[in-house]
């Protein structure tokens, strides 16, 4: 307990426990659209495809800025989405052939390219493998102010363009009718998705970031109907994960962030999909015995 | 034989073996359950290891074979509950392979497996890894497992050739006529994991994805023939093995990176330059057409 408490003491880690916070905010709301829209599987590719724009930014610069390392993997992210989208659109292949098509031999250009930068005399102690699975705890209060102010930028944008985004998901068609730049707006939340992801992979890793997405908007789908309510619970619910993930990790160095994260988030998945009120497994068991036991009853009542 | 030869033989086995299997992945839709259950057999690896206490291949067939069926029936449980199928994937094997890399991390002084090697697999070392068997010379134990599993799919897809293309193309006409649907599924699910096993050694548990998928989804875009695209399929797969291990020579860098990344080489240029499907040959299709519409 004592330790935990000098750990929460600590500037780094509160510095830290900050950038999740919101990182797992961003991405659960995020992800909430990614997931009505059905494209929460290209943040998965996306997340992927960052490796080799990591790798290229590192090696064009030869040192780890990770503003540098974080435009490399935007450009590779936002290559990918627009690979996949092409794929799908342009020939028989469907959507889930090019998501793995594109996320598989991205990620294979990455290791090719993780292995020359190992080879450069300055990339050895670079600690790009740390990108593969996250190290918050590893994080300089410099990368860590970065991640944050980026989270609380598209927490803004999202927020800004809240309407929007619930129209083009929901009906574009309809969107396209009242004038809106549907088009555009797909491109916008393109970039957001691609951004929030790219941001996360320092903390949570390129290969499991697509559960930060994913996870906490599926949970709270199970507690609400509403987009607005579903938006907000799982933005709680992206931010316990990375707190409590980030906590744990950082009881002891070399242990990898992600993948506490996505533990995490999946025992909240558990928890929702047994027992939220209205959808929960259980609840519904419950639900069902008592509806069965008032029935008898009245019947008994009426014999 | 020698250290290269016996490099491009393994990974060649590794192109046909994830080659055919991966054209029915791609017919069936079924190309992200494959991504799934190639993430999670890494925990199946590493329980495996945990129980055993040895590395031995036998052991770890088993344990990826059942946790790469329990992620399949676990995709379809939640599926089954009304969550969407791409989210149960997520979900399922985000979750198994958090378990997978907090298995290893936590017990690293007991396992022999480090990250790096299922990520990237160690197709550099298979040749030193020698087993005999009766008179046979030495043989590397990745060369035995790879082809016996090889063998195995192909006689499994003798036998239930039929089944797996009706069900393929038609899964209602399938089971009108009383074929098991989810059987033939679940043997499916099941092959894929044992060739993502058999080939986790050499090319690691993310980039067999490639390996499953690029030759497949070349191949459908040259033709609409199952026969022949699971011959060019598997093709394809050793186009890639063969030129990813030069290419890899060449530059001096991971084998199996870069025989992802020519994978996806090889199906650039196939989208790019196919007769019937590709970008090219649609748009020559299309100035024929035209050509021959306008003309007297």
């Amino acid at each position: 307990m004592e330790q935990i408490g000098q750990m929460l003491l600590a500037a780094n880690t509160q510095w830290v426990l900050i950038g999740t916070l919101l990182l797992g905010l961003a991405s659960g709301i995020l992800g909430s659209f990614a997931l009505l829209r059905k494209q929460s599987l290209i943040g998965d590719a996306v997340a992927h495809a960052a490796l080799p724009g990591i790798c290229i930014g590192f090696m064009l610069t030869g040192e780890r800025s990770l503003i540098i390392l974080l435009i490399g993997a935007t450009v590779t992210g936002l290559l990918a989405a627009y690979c996949i989208q092409y794929i799908a659109s342009a020939s028989i292949l469907k959507e889930d052939t090019a998501i793995c098509l594109i996320l598989s031999t991205f990620f294979g250009v990455g290791i090719v390219l993780l292995t020359k930068v190992q080879q450069m005399p300055s990339g050895n102690k670079s600690g790009l493998d740390s990108f593969i699975f996250g190290q918050a705890a590893g994080m300089v209060s410099s990368d860590v102010k970065l991640m944050a102010g980026a989270a609380a930028l598209l927490l803004m944008v999202t927020i800004i363009f809240f309407k929007e985004f619930k129209l083009i998901t929901f009906d574009a068609e309809f969107a396209k009718g009242l004038g809106l730049p549907v088009s555009a707006l797909n491109f916008l939340f393109m970039t957001l998705l691609v951004a929030v992801v790219v941001i996360g992979i320092q903390a949570v890793g390129v290969i499991l970031m697509a559960a930060l997405l994913i996870t906490p908007a599926i949970s709270a789908r199970y507690w609400t109907n509403s987009l607005s309510k579903m938006v907000i619970i799982s933005g709680i619910f992206g931010a316990i994960s990375g707190v409590i993930g980030t906590l744990i990790s950082s009881l002891d160095r070399g242990i990898p962030t992600g993948p506490f994260i996505v533990v995490t988030a999946t025992i909240i998945f558990f928890i929702s999909i047994l027992f939220a009120p209205a959808r929960g497994i259980i609840t519904l068991k419950i639900k069902r015995r008592m509806t069965n036991q008032k029935l008898l009853r009245e019947q008994g009542q009426v014999k | 034989m020698s250290y290269e030869i016996w490099i491009i033989i393994v990974a060649s086995l590794v192109g046909i073996t994830c080659g055919v299997i991966g054209c029915f992945l791609i017919l069936r839709k079924l190309a992200m359950l494959a991504d799934a259950i190639s993430h999670t057999v890494l925990l199946g690896i590493v329980l495996a290891f945990l129980i055993s206490q040895s590395m031995n291949g036998i052991y770890m067939l088993i344990g990826a074979a059942i946790v790469g069926l329990f992620t399949a029936m676990l995709i379809q449980f939640l599926n089954h509950k009304g969550i969407q199928e791409d989210a149960s994937i997520g979900v399922v094997f985000t979750f198994f392979f958090a378990i997978g890399v907090i298995l290893i991390t936590v017990f690293a002084d007991s396992v022999h497996l480090d990250v790096d090697h299922a990520l990237m697999g160690e197709i550099a070392f298979v040749p030193f890894d020698m087993v005999e068997i009766g008179f046979l010379p030495p043989l590397p134990k990745a060369f035995i497992m790879l082809l016996s599993i090889l063998i195995l799919n192909i006689i499994l897809m003798m036998l239930f050739y039929k089944e797996l293309k009706i069900t393929s193309f038609d899964p209602a006409l399938a089971a009108a006529i009383g074929i098991p649907v989810m059987f033939i599924h679940y043997l499916l699910m099941g092959m894929v994991s044992v060739s993502t096993v058999a080939s986790f050694d050499s090319v690691g548990a993310i980039l067999v994805v490639a390996m499953l998928i690029a030759p497949g989804a070349s191949a459908y875009l040259l033709t609409n023939k199952l026969s022949h695209m699971l011959c060019l399929s598997a093709f394809f797969g050793v186009l890639a093995a063969i030129s990813g291990y030069y290419v890899a020579t060449w530059i001096d860098s991971s084998i199996s990176g870069s025989m992802a990344m020519m994978s996806g080489v090889l199906f650039a240029l196939v989208f790019i330059f196919s007769p019937t499907k590709g970008l090219l040959g649609k748009k020559m299709n299309h100035k024929r057409f035209r050509s021959e519409s306008t003309a007297p």
